[in-house]
């Protein structure tokens, strides 16, 4: 593979690397760039945070599982990149303002993750800094020290490097395939390909499971698969569609989904993981299944000269075992437009960046105070994202209000036999998901139900 | 004037710029080695069969150390030599190194050590306390009893009593970096060892005991950890002695830091507890005999247990008078990983079973929870006679009266407390609480000896100044809270002075950097230092100036000897032309301690630090999640050396106390297997979990004690006001409810959900 990209500002051209050598490695290790810090090398601690910019602007990734590949034809921003030692950057100076520093050893990812935020003149600060743990402040000074550097103009080196990238040599491989035709084709010679979108699940395997996953192919510059794109009664989202990209289409499109997409991981991750992944790797607890199935979203299937469309809820068979033949690929997404009554509640140790112990999603058809139809499907629960049919069954036709609420008690045990494990018990689960239904209740009638909303 | 400035962190500067240094960002040659621990994957047993075949032939592999190719001491252990570097053939918990991988690099090391077949006999685990009970398995001959006044007597007149248990889980210490060390050969038989440890001196004899060599030929250098938090006090010697070892066989460097998961698959925690207890009061609501049992679950080895459990009965008072008490304290051997220091050192644990104690009493009481608080409280500071503890060490600078009274008016308490209700009454499904709680937290070591600390400092002729000392920096400040102490001293300005690494070269025989002790101890070390080099500077300006050195000063970056004035600078050049020493030793120790650990009587601490925090929280009672809403700290750090630090380490201390009683749950299967071995599934606090609402005061009361600038320790105790927050969500729960919730910690939101239907249901 030879790759080309920018190194804080700087062209790179690489070759004979392996290419599941990840950023973060490659700067610590080849560049003894060592500002970019290991916290745990698995996505969830942000200390080895980095800034990749392309023509869509700049975004806070982790570099650990962020692979060479990944970053072709991009532009790098480590921290040793975003400021000289004359003139901090603003976030800089501020986190010393603050205190925002004790060990430090978070800090530099902190400030990548500030100063990619303020380049997108994102000040929710909550949201933007989860995913960046810190043991030693208790964060207040570090979000003091966020607050204070709001509306701070974006880098000139940010508009630097998106002219730069125009010039660059193209980095171009057979395993970087840049159509739906070249992926159709690699999986028609090599079904056996692990495909690597956002590599935030594939990441893993290699960091923390070290599997050897070749033959690779990563399909992250198939540009037709990133968009979405507004239909009559759907939207239609291609299957390299970020979380992230998703989360912003939703604040207008379908404000449900907004906390719930918010609650996904974190920033970092989100910009990295692709919709299409989160489906294709076939989870039981992946966040955004039951919200889709619940609205009775479909699957574009493509392979080499065929495609088909399914109902996403039957796309999951069993654990392990999705309906996805040999040379097959998740072309994209279809979600029906307008679901007015869907609610999604994600239940977890942690609010911010947790896998979820249960995630349900709700979406009942009411009609004159009458159950005319329910979609309800939970992740969590089962081997795999999975609707309550008897809950449903149970409460169509029926009147909606608490009784009936009462009267699916039982029904929520023929749906699901969940499993204990470190998240939650198997009892907790059962009697959260059925809880959640009278959230539900509650959140439809306007009753205020979210702590999150709250204040002191 | 330097001390009581709210400078930044020495490395601040460092810090944002990602210059600042850890083990694994230094330059090393490139023919460093890079090692990795296989090891076992069940809890008990021996093993039978080991196959290195694979692990041999895989890439970059250039040799594997087993238990016999050990030549000098296998063993990490910093208390009783339990603790094999390197198993003998038996296992003792899962996740214990077997074998040793020296490799190219640290990802071939990891992947070949990923590679071994063993074939093991297993026994059944002792891993739960039940268990480890039953096989009487425990460290020391039996429990440690401690007893005051009359227990029977006291329950005999007792009007109310009530009873109960809670299980107190551990912590996980999730320092950002995690452990580290490198080792460069030297000759001659030398070896420098870089390691990210609190305790040089400790890694500098294991080091030496395992190349089989004197101390002095071991150097260990500390420039700072990325975080400790007592994770890092006998937990990185396993790591710096496998780089010697392998450092010393193969000549070359070796570098060695454990993977995220490896890390705490590997490493000891907080010890967890459960905490039974029986409690009676008197018709005035006092205290009048209490009757506490506590089971810590210690782990395969003792390392730090024997202390932390003493730490933990120490502080089963937190901060009321117990004229009749038993404490029993039961030090429980499992096969998990052996549970170490963490910031409180068995006093948390100590201190909620208290406060849990309180809270029940109260609500059993039907009483105001802060006036029976109150009510129990020692006798403040200025009473005319002074109550002891339950190990008769008079407390004599008890202050939480006013600074209750104080942080209960400046929080508005009683107005919100009203407004809580009637939200409640309006609210079904949420429910909020709020709780108060205080913190008395004695500090020294409590094993006398180690309440010791050297510094050298030197003056160099332009006027510079250069200071080392035994303390590690790990983040909290310690180095630039001793600079403002050396630059108080000369009267010079901050910058003035240069902060160095540890080195057990410098300064020799230091203590770990621990039990809060790091400012008290080396910051008094150098300023002694400071002064010896003062007085010698004085004593020769003096004489050539004609004037006694009683009229020399050192202010402003001058010295001032009657009128004549000379900029230290000068002043220093002329010492040093006239042949005076400009460099010096300061060596402190701790006044007036003496204790007998076995029968606890006597005087382990040098003075209490005080804290109070009150927490407003919100549950939901459909799902037991929750959030912390406000949070109000005042706490006593006297005469703040760094006021910012200061509330830096109480903002810090407190979040980290609530994630331990909240979200931070460990959890191991039936197999011994730690299940919350990756961040993926163990929750420390996030950004949005801090407190929406976080105001945090300091007490600028001076200790009554002479410590540095009458200054009091900050690193441990704020920890425990993280407390306020549990009692808070137990506080909601008993919202719902007349029973008591008998919350158990962690407060996961299963548990609060588990409470809650309790509650509700009356149980
Ligand atoms: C720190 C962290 C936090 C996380 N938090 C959450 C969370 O809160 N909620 C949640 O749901 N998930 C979470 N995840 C999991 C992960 O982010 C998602 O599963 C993610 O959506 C996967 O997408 P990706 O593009 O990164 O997939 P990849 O890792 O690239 O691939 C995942 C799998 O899907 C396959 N694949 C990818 N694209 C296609 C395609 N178009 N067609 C066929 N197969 C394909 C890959 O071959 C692979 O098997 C988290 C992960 C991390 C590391
Ligand atoms: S190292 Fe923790 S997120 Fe990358
Ligand atoms: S400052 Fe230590 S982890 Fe953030």
């Amino acid at each position: 593979m030879k790759l080309s990209f920018l190194l804080n500002g700087e062209p790179q051209v690489i070759e004979d690397v392996e290419p599941t050598t990840s950023v973060l490695d490659w700067l610590r290790v080849n560049k003894r760039l060592t500002g970019t810090k290991e916290g745990c090398n698995e996505g969830d601690c942000g200390a080895c945070t980095v800034i990749v910019i392309d023509e869509n602007g700049a975004r806070a990734v982790n570099a650990c599982i962020v692979f060479l590949p990944q970053i072709a034809n991009k532009a790098l921003r480590t921290i040793e990149g975003i400021s000289t030692l004359d003139a901090p950057h603003p976030a800089q100076q501020c986190m010393i303002d603050h205190h925002g520093s004790q060990c430090g050893f978070c800090t530099p990812g902190f400030i990548t993750s500030m100063v990619a935020a303020q380049i997108n003149n994102d000040t929710n600060h909550d949201v933007t800094l989860a995913g960046n743990l810190c043991r030693c402040t208790g964060y207040a000074p570090i979000f003091r020290a966020a607050q204070a550097c709001e509306g701070t103009k974006s880098p000139k080196w940010f508009y630097d490097d998106q002219s730069d990238l125009r010039t660059l040599a193209q980095s171009v491989d057979a395993k970087l395939p840049t159509t739906t035709d070249e992926l159709a084709n690699i999986l028609a010679e090599e079904p056996e390909t692990t495909l690597i979108a956002g590599a935030t699940d594939v990441g893993l395997w290699i960091n923390k499971d070290l599997r050897d996953i070749a033959p690779m192919a990563f399909i992250h510059n198939i540009t037709e698969m990133e968009h979405i794109t507004e239909h009559s009664d759907h939207w239609k989202f291609g299957a390299n569609v970020t979380i992230e990209q998703m989360r912003v289409w939703s604040v207008d499109a379908q404000a449900s989904l907004t906390p719930l997409l918010t609650r996904y991981a974190s920033t970092q991750v989100r910009n990295s993981a692709t919709l299409g992944g989160n489906i294709a790797n076939g989870s039981p607890i992946g966040d955004s299944p039951p919200a889709l199935i619940a609205m009775g979203a479909k699957l574009v299937l493509l392979k080499k000269d065929t495609t088909r469309t399914i109902d996403l809820q039957d796309f999951f068979i069993a654990y392990g075992h999705q309906d996805l033949q040999s040379g097959e690929f998740v072309q994209s997404i279809l979600i029906p437009k307008n679901q007015n009554n869907l609610r999604c509640y994600k239940i977890s140790k942690r609010f911010d960046q947790d896998i979820s112990a249960v995630c349900g999603a709700f979406n009942l058809h009411i009609k004159d105070g009458m159950v005319q139809g329910a979609r309800i499907a939970f992740g969590g629960m089962a081997g795999i994202p999975k609707r309550a049919k008897h809950v449903e069954a149970c409460l169509t036709g029926q009147k909606w209000d608490m009784n009936t609420i009462k009267a699916s008690h039982d029904q929520w045990s023929q749906d699901f036999k969940p499993l204990t494990d470190m998240r939650a018990s198997a009892d907790y689960r059962l009697s959260v998901a059925r809880n959640l239904l009278t959230r539900y209740f509650y959140d439809l009638s306007d009753n205020p139900t979210e702590i999150q909303e709250v204040s002191a | 004037m330097s001390v009581n400035k709210p400078l930044p962190h020495d490395a601040a500067k460092l810090h944002v710029s990602g210059s600042a240094r850890y083990i694994d960002d230094l330059p090393v040659p490139d023919d460093c080695l890079h090692l990795c621990f296989g090891t076992s994957t069940i809890a008990r047993g021996s093993i039978q069969e080991m196959d290195l075949t694979t692990v041999r032939n895989s890439d970059g592999v250039i040799d594997i150390l087993q238990a016999s190719d050990l030549v000098h001491a296998n063993d990490v252990s910093p208390s009783i030599h339990d603790e094999p570097l390197l198993s003998d053939g038996t296992i003792h918990y899962l996740g214990q190194p077997i074998f040793l991988v020296i490799a190219k690099s640290h990802i071939q090391a990891r992947k070949a050590a990923s590679r071994v077949k063993i074939s093991y006999q297993q026994d059944s685990p002792i891993l739960s306390i039940e268990d480890a009970l039953a096989a009487n398995s425990r460290f020391e001959e039996g429990p440690r009893i401690w007893n005051r006044g009359d227990l029977k007597r006291g329950f005999e007149q007792a009007t109310k009593i009530a009873e109960g248990s809670i299980e107190i889980g551990g912590q996980e210490h999730f320092y950002l970096e995690g452990q580290a060390a490198l080792a460069l050969p030297q000759e001659d038989d030398e070896m420098v060892v870089h390691s990210s440890t609190q305790h040089p001196t400790e890694v500098q004899h294991k080091v030496a005991e395992a190349l089989g060599v004197q101390f002095h030929n071991v150097r260990v250098e500390v420039r700072r950890m990325g975080g400790g938090f007592g994770g890092k006090e006998s937990q990185g010697n396993a790591l710096a002695m496998a780089c010697a070892i392998a450092a010393h066989r193969t000549n070359k460097p070796c570098k060695m830091r454990y993977d995220r998961d490896d890390d705490m698959l590997i490493t000891g925690k907080r010890h967890d507890f459960r905490i039974t207890y029986r409690a009676g009061v008197d018709q005035h609501n006092k205290i009048i005999a209490l009757d506490v049992v506590h089971y810590a679950r210690c782990g395969w080895a003792q390392d730090l247990s024997l202390p932390v459990a003493d730490r933990a009965m120490l502080h089963a008072d937190n901060a009321y008078f117990l004229p009749n008490v038993r404490i029993e304290s039961h030090r429980l051997k499992t096969n998990t990983q052996s549970a170490t220091a963490f910031r409180g050192f068995g006093g948390p644990q100590g201190v909620l079973g208290m406060e849990r104690i309180m809270d029940h009493l109260a609500h059993d009481l039907n009483t105001d929870s802060i006036a029976f608080r109150d009510v129990n409280y020692y006798r403040p500071a200025v009473a005319a006679e002074h109550d002891t503890t339950h190990y008769h060490m008079p407390v004599q600078d008890f202050n939480l009266q006013d600074m209750t009274t104080k942080l209960l008016a400046d929080c508005d308490f009683e107005n919100r407390k009203q407004a809580i209700e009637r939200w409640n009454a309006d609210n079904h499904i949420m429910k909020r609480g709020i709780a108060f709680s205080p913190v008395k937290f004695g500090i020294s070591f409590t094993l006398s000896h180690l309440n010791q600390a050297g510094a050298l400092v030197h003056v160099y002729s332009d006027g510079s100044i250069r200071i080392n000392h035994g303390g590690t920096e790990m983040g909290q400040g310690l180095f630039q809270k001793t600079a403002q102490v050396a630059a108080e001293e000369f009267g010079v300005s901050i910058n003035a002075i240069k902060i160095t690494a540890t080195d057990t070269a410098k300064v020799p025989n230091t203590s770990a950097t621990a039990a809060s002790s790091g400012s008290d101890l080396n910051g008094m070390a150098i300023k002694i230092a400071c002064e010896n080099v003062k007085t010698r500077m004085a004593e020769l300006l003096a004489a050539q100036y004609n004037k006694s050195p009683d009229d020399v000063a050192f202010i402003k970056n001058e010295v001032h000897i009657g009128r004549r004035v000379l900029s230290f600078g000068d002043a220093a050049k002329a010492c040093y032309e006239q042949r005076v020493s400009l460099s010096a030793t300061g060596f402190y120790k701790t006044p007036d301690l003496e204790w007998d650990r076995i029968r606890g009587v006597g005087k382990p601490f040098y003075y209490f630090a005080y804290g109070a925090a009150v927490s407003e929280v919100v549950i939901d009672t459909l799902t037991g999640e929750y959030r912390i809403l406000r949070a109000d700290i005042l706490h006593d750090a006297g005469n703040s050396l760094n006021p910012a630090i200061d509330i830096g380490q109480v903002e810090g201390g407190y979040v980290q106390g609530a994630g331990w009683l909240t979200t931070e749950e460990l959890v191991w299967d039936d197999h011994g297997r730690l299940r919350t071995h990756t961040p993926s599934t163990y929750k420390i606090p996030a950004m949005s979990d801090r407190p929406r609402e976080f105001n945090v005061n300091l007490w600028d009361r001076g200790n009554l004690k002479p410590t540095i600038y009458c200054s009091k320790a900050v690193g441990e105790p704020p920890f425990m006001l993280g407390i306020s927050a549990w009692l808070a969500i137990s506080d909601a729960i008993s919202n719902c409810g007349p029973a008591y919730p008998n919350l158990d910690a962690p407060a996961t939101p299963e548990r609060v959900l588990k409470a809650v239907e309790r509650v509700q249901n009356g149980l």
